[in-house]
């Protein structure tokens, strides 16, 4: 009695983890992290004066600042995508959804990273307008109003591309989406550091891109499910 | 008939002229050293007009209630001349009166829109955009770098199109989205607009100019009393119109340069 009630304990896990691993893409457990940092000065962000807005103003107890070149600790990088740009099998977009927030008259997260034809989710969070603009090349542009309570916009990208973002309403909103052919994709933290996990074995190149400086790439085999690491350094300047 | 209109005619005239009269709805305080001279031209102007609109509209009524219709059947009897001389009248007499008060009125109006600058003046450097302004202080430097339009970039803050990395001036420029001034020093404001034509407009400072693309436009004034005012925008520039605004902080001399050195140190 006892004894089959384990067994089918025991069938039913199996069947289950199974399922999990048949449900996914083919994915690996090789792994590329890394750091990404800088080297030279960095130019000085700036205060984002956002006082005719009162309701995101007050939102902030210090001023948010431009993030062009958003620096951490130990010259790191912030908001750098790193992504496999070739060498990836490619796999067809999750069914979760991104989601790109305008909160405090600003953009969350600064730079959205997503696949192609992922379903991408635009909330307004805020009590005044938005009008989010896309200034895509590739893919088509548009721009949509949302007032305050709005539901989401509901879309998606069917290129691979970097898309700056802007507000048609408040000049100062700016973020990028980052839209990739791949799955394997990380954004560098505030520490300058990324991860990007499930690769299975082969030889790719990954790719970092920073919103102001040129793109550079490295080649990694991973073989197993060998844990490499990748550092990028990017040359800045003060102006 | 005829009498009842008289009565609302009346009613209308003194209850419109005395809103007028106990500053109802009045204009808000004058901030500016101009503002007095426009604010006097206003009141003789509305004395003027408001004179002629209570003569006007009460002869109406009174003629209203004296020959409203008896109901007798007699004829409706014309002007000597008929209605053309009455028209002329009326249209002579109507562009004595704006001639005649342009006249009065252009002094106050070249003192603010004509004359210079004077030369100690305060420079400001003003840019209009769909929808916000952005006020520009030359810096320790004293002096403004160059300004290139194809350098515009709004998501790294450089509002006005500087290139500080050629241009040294530039470098210490000071950008910020709100008009802070010391009180009782003359501000010259240069504006221009990125995009479309857009309207400098402070109720307090009895300043209103517009924005034209392409044309930097000189505006000049002095405040006299510390405080914060709107600043808004009233040409319809866009979909965000209605909220392109920005204030103007009137600070005490001291205050005023605690605050551009602490602009300067960021
Ligand atoms: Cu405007």
């Amino acid at each position: 009695m006892r004894s089959g009630y384990f067994t089918a304990l025991a069938v039913a896990v199996l069947l289950g983890s199974g399922m999990l691993v048949f449900a996914k893409p083919p994915a690996g457990s090789g792994s590329i992290t890394g750091k990404v940092t800088y080297t030279g000065t960095p130019p000085k962000m700036k205060p984002i004066d956002m006082s005719k807005e009162p309701s995101c103003a007050k939102q902030h107890a210090t001023p948010v600042m431009t993030q062009n070149v958003t620096t951490g600790p130990g010259n790191a990088l912030q908001w750098v995508v790193v992504y496999i740009s070739a060498g990836d099998e490619g796999s067809s977009a999750p069914s979760q959804g991104a989601r790109y927030d305008q909160k405090g008259c600003e953009y969350l997260p600064h730079v959205l990273p997503m696949q192609v034809a992922q379903q991408l989710q635009i909330y307004n969070d805020d009590q005044t307008s938005h009008n989010i603009h896309p200034l895509s090349k590739t893919n088509p542009e548009w721009n949509k109003s949302q007032p305050p309570g709005s539901p989401p916009i509901d879309t998606k990208y069917d290129k691979a591309e970097f898309i700056p973002v802007k507000c048609n309403i408040h000049p100062w909103m700016h973020g990028y989406f980052a839209v990739l052919n791949t799955s394997h994709y990380a954004v560098s933290g505030e520490d300058g550091s990324f991860d990007i996990k499930g690769l299975p074995p082969g030889k790719y190149t990954v790719t970092a891109w920073q919103e102001q400086y040129p793109a550079q790439s490295q080649e990694v085999t991973i073989s197993g499910s060998e844990a490499k690491t990748a550092n990028f350094v990017f040359k800045v300047l003060p102006y | 008939m005829g009498k009842f209109f008289a009565i609302v005619l009346t009613v209308i005239t003194l209850v419109s002229a005395s809103i007028f009269a106990m500053h109802i709805w009045w204009m808000p305080v004058d901030i500016s050293v101009h503002g007095p001279a426009l604010d006097k031209q206003f009141g003789e102007t509305l004395m003027g007009t408001g004179f002629g609109f209570l003569v006007a509209q009460l002869s109406l009524a009174y003629f209203l209630w004296k020959f409203a219709d008896k109901g007798d059947g007699r004829k409706v009897r014309e002007f000597p001349g008929g209605p053309k001389v009455t028209i002329i009248t009326a249209v002579v007499l109507v562009g004595l009166e704006i001639l005649a008060l342009s006249f009065v009125g252009q002094k106050a109006w070249a003192s603010v829109n004509l004359d210079p600058a004077p030369p100690n003046a305060m420079h400001i450097d003003v840019q209009a955009e769909q929808f916000a302004f952005y006020f520009r202080y030359a810096g320790p430097d004293g002096q403004f770098g160059a300004v290139h339009p194809e350098k515009i970039s709004d998501g790294n803050g450089n509002y006005f199109g500087l290139d500080p990395e050629n241009d040294i001036p530039a470098r210490d420029d000071i950008v910020v989205g709100s008009l802070t001034i010391p009180v009782n020093q003359p501000i010259l404001l240069t504006i221009h607009s990125k995009d479309v034509g857009h309207s400098f407009y402070v109720r307090e400072l009895r300043i209103q100019q517009d924005f034209v693309p392409g044309i930097v436009i000189p505006v000049h004034f002095t405040a006299t009393q510390t405080g914060k005012f709107e600043i808004v925008c009233t040409q319809l520039c866009g979909l965000g119109h209605y909220n392109m605004k920005a204030y103007l902080e009137v600070l005490p001399q001291d205050q005023f340069d605690q605050w551009l050195k602490a602009q300067a140190g960021q």
